[in-house]
């Protein structure tokens, strides 16, 4: 082996956002909209009868189903690729967002205000898993627009989580939730090396 | 293969699946791979005779990440997963670093400086 890497090799050459929501919110169509490529799907086998197990350890005579991911990428620089990975919406596959969700920089909760009750879990996740997340107010054509601070009090979000409104289909606004989601992250990992300190 | 069921496809049906006969029927592997992790070619290494799933994956991977490879094959993740365990322990494939639980905060912090540095010029 080679001992003398050098940090540039150690260095992480790619990294992840997870884009959460409901079912129809337009996750999909925020990854197409930043992606360079456009979005890839991978499958994951399911077993029918363990769900909650991951697919690794699906047994593989056992009748199984898959469930889809779409995902996108943005290469940032030459050394560093950033990877979007939209979550399986429907709960049964909710298992699967742990392997999605590890080292990820943090979450972007998309949410339809027309069916604001199918961000909720999405919401209880991150909060339980203490992932930075941020949500995202999709406003689809011809839909009311509530002020963000309504929202945020009818999901009961805390108040340092931030929120914004978007047109998921905008390049630059999808761009901006990027942004917003990779800065609270790195405030809220900044916070925490300060609580330690004192 | 069957088209795969969409994320929130709710009249999606059970299927059998042979893909782990391309694991010889093993699901698991030894090396971690997160879906995001980029790899590489090791240089100067020789492959042996693959089997042509292992080669088709061998093809496809360098610079990219596991779940690039598995969407480019069609191979399940989990199964890309096997295969990719198999080439990197057989020193033919490496992996660049990802985030883990082993990470340091200072090299958390910094890949979190760059890629919001890169996000602002993207």
């Amino acid at each position: 082996m080679d001992f003398e890497t050098t940090k540039a090799q150690r260095a992480a050459a790619s990294t992840k956002i997870v884009i959460a929501g409901g079912f129809g919110v337009g996750k999909s169509t925020l990854v197409g909209a930043v992606s360079e490529i456009d979005p890839l799907r991978t499958e994951a086998l399911v077993t029918n009868e363990s769900e909650g197990v991951d697919d690794l350890a699906a047994v593989p005579t056992k009748a199984t189903t898959t469930v889809a991911m779409d995902f996108g990428r943005l290469t940032l620089a030459e050394d560093l690729v950033l990877y979007l990975f939209g979550t399986p919406g429907q709960r049964r596959f909710w298992f699967m967002w742990d392997d999605l969700c590890r080292g990820a920089i943090g979450a972007i909760v998309l949410v339809d205000v027309a069916r604001l009750d199918e961000s909720f879990s999405p919401l209880d996740y991150f909060e339980s898993k203490g992932i930075p997340f941020i949500v995202a107010v999709n406003e689809f054509d011809g839909v009311p627009r509530y002020p963000v601070d309504e929202i945020a009090a009818a999901l009961a979000l805390p108040p340092e989580v931030p929120i914004i409104s978007l047109d998921a289909r905008d390049r630059e606004q999808a761009k901006g939730a990027l942004v917003k989601i990779t800065e609270y992250s790195l405030m809220r990992l900044r916070e925490s090396l300060t609580a330690n300190v004192n | 293969m069957t088209p795969p069921l969409e994320p929130d496809d709710e009249a999606y049906r059970p299927r059998l699946i042979r893909s782990y006969t391309l694991t010889a029927g093993r699901t698991a592997t030894s090396v971690d791979l997160a879906m995001e992790a980029t790899l590489r070619l090791q240089a100067g290494a020789e492959a042996p005779v693959l089997s042509p799933s292992a080669a088709q994956v061998l093809e496809v991977c360098d610079r990219r990440s596991v779940a690039e490879v598995s969407a480019l094959t069609k191979m399940p993740i989990g199964v890309t997963r096997v295969l990719l365990g198999d080439l990197i322990e057989q020193g033919l494939v490496r992996i660049q670093a990802t985030i883990t639980d082993k990470t340091s905060t200072d090299e958390r912090l910094e890949l979190i400086e760059r890629t919001l540095r890169g996000l602002r010029n993207y």
